[in-house]
């Protein structure tokens, strides 16, 4: 499964960053074999429309699922409409959460768990 | 160079006074509608588009009222080939394509129609979009016209420039401008011959003002500094704009009965008729400064 982790850094012992649109990296990981590219994320400064444009690149990227700490309502409706499932609250490394995706516990979320703008704070 | 709505020399007779603040609540409106009522002839026109208070003072008889829109992409999706290049020229990060589906976030958009213009497909068509309307109206020989930007919309700037096509010709025309120093307030004084700085002489009111100052100067509007309340506060508004050479144009001292006016919806010069006199001074003022 091609999974996404937003992260701080650019390697699997990173710890998660809790931002989607405005994260450092995104991990883009396969679950099975832990083979990842760490994606800097181009989209970081910018002024407005930063989840739906990495909502955008998570439909590039192909990816199945993201994983982040908050997801804003413009990057739910761009995930969903990309048929990425979304799961969001989560903690640790990149490696931890992966490993933690794999034992089932963690469920993807049916809306989004911040308000607009809200990774600009 | 200013850059004006009408450059014409037969629209000498024209002007354009935008009234603003940095801060807000220091008195923009008083002073617009006050000069407004002093000059008799004019015509005012509410900017504050997210929080229009001109007619509350003007009570102006409305006459027509129409809705202000802003083009927004439609995406024939039988046309698209899900290029991505809609996406990658919208300078606001509006539209999103994924790899078979293109979603439009209509509030971020500010109409600039790139994403049609470089549609290699032609599957994008502009619709209109509802952000607000404008009022019109008269009161005497005073014209009101005004804009009311939608509950929950953030495009104030399109319906402000509609506000001020309505500007008359060969009148004086007075700009109630939104407060702050955003896209908002430079639409809204932008093509201005003369702006009236309201401040306050308190720590923010001057902060504030020192932001206009800098906006102000950098649309080259010549502009002068009322401060309202002058009695109140500190003297640092003074100090500072005698080292800027900055002209203090008026000060209106507090008074209660000022107040009580304006919460009744009065007009200062209807309280107390004496400052009848002191708006036509500043209205003469501000003639001979931009002539």
């Amino acid at each position: 499964m091609k999974l996404c982790i937003t992260s701080q850094g650019d390697n699997l012992e990173s710890q998660i960053d809790t931002r989607f649109g405005r994260c450092q990296y995104f991990i883009i990981a396969d679950s099975e074999t832990l083979e990842f590219e760490a994606v800097k994320n181009p989209n970081i400064d910018g002024m407005g429309g930063v989840g739906i444009q990495s909502g955008q690149l998570m439909s590039e990227k192909e990816v199945k699922v993201v994983l982040t700490g908050n997801v804003g309502p413009n990057a739910f409706q761009t995930l969903q409409a990309a048929k990425v499932d979304i799961i969001t609250g989560i903690s640790g490394t990149v490696k931890e959460v992966i490993e933690k995706y794999k034992t089932g516990e963690l469920k993807p979320v049916e809306k989004p768990s911040v308000d607009s703008n809200f990774g600009k704070k | 160079m200013t850059p004006r709505l009408f450059d014409s020399k037969t629209l000498l007779l024209t002007m354009i006074i935008s009234i603003a603040s940095g801060k807000g609540g220091t008195g923009k409106t008083t002073v617009a509608t006050n000069l407004a009522f002093a000059i008799g002839k004019a015509h005012i026109l509410d900017c504050d588009v997210e929080e229009p208070n001109s007619h509350i003072f003007i009570k102006p008889e409305i006459t027509s009222k129409s809705p202000v829109y802003i083009p927004v992409p439609e995406i024939d999706k039988s046309k698209c080939d899900f290029c991505g290049k809609c996406a990658e020229v919208c300078a606001y990060k509006a539209i999103a394509v994924l790899k078979t589906d293109v979603l439009v976030f209509k509030e971020l958009c500010h109409g600039c129609g790139a994403c049609e213009y470089f549609c290699q497909k032609k599957a994008i068509k502009e619709v209109n979009r509802t952000i607000g309307y404008i009022e019109t109206g008269e009161k005497g020989d005073l014209l009101f016209t005004g804009g009311k930007l939608n509950i929950g919309e953030a495009m104030a700037a399109p319906l402000i420039k509609e506000v001020k096509n309505r500007v008359k010709l060969q009148m004086t025309n007075i700009i109630d401008a939104p407060p702050g120093t955003s896209c908002s307030m430079i639409e809204a004084v932008t093509a201005s011959d003369f702006c009236v700085l309201v401040t306050e002489p308190t720590p923010f009111g001057l902060n504030d003002m020192i932001l206009s100052v800098e906006v102000l100067r950098k649309l080259h509007i010549p502009f002068g500094v009322i401060i309202n309340r002058s009695d109140l506060g500190d003297d640092k508004t003074v100090t500072y704009c005698e080292k800027e050479n900055i002209p203090i144009i008026m000060k209106i001292p507090f008074d209660k009965n000022i107040a009580m006016a304006y919460s009744q919806g009065k007009s200062i010069i209807e309280a107390l008729p004496e400052y009848k006199q002191k708006f036509i001074a500043l209205y003469e003022d501000l003639k001979e400064r931009i002539e």
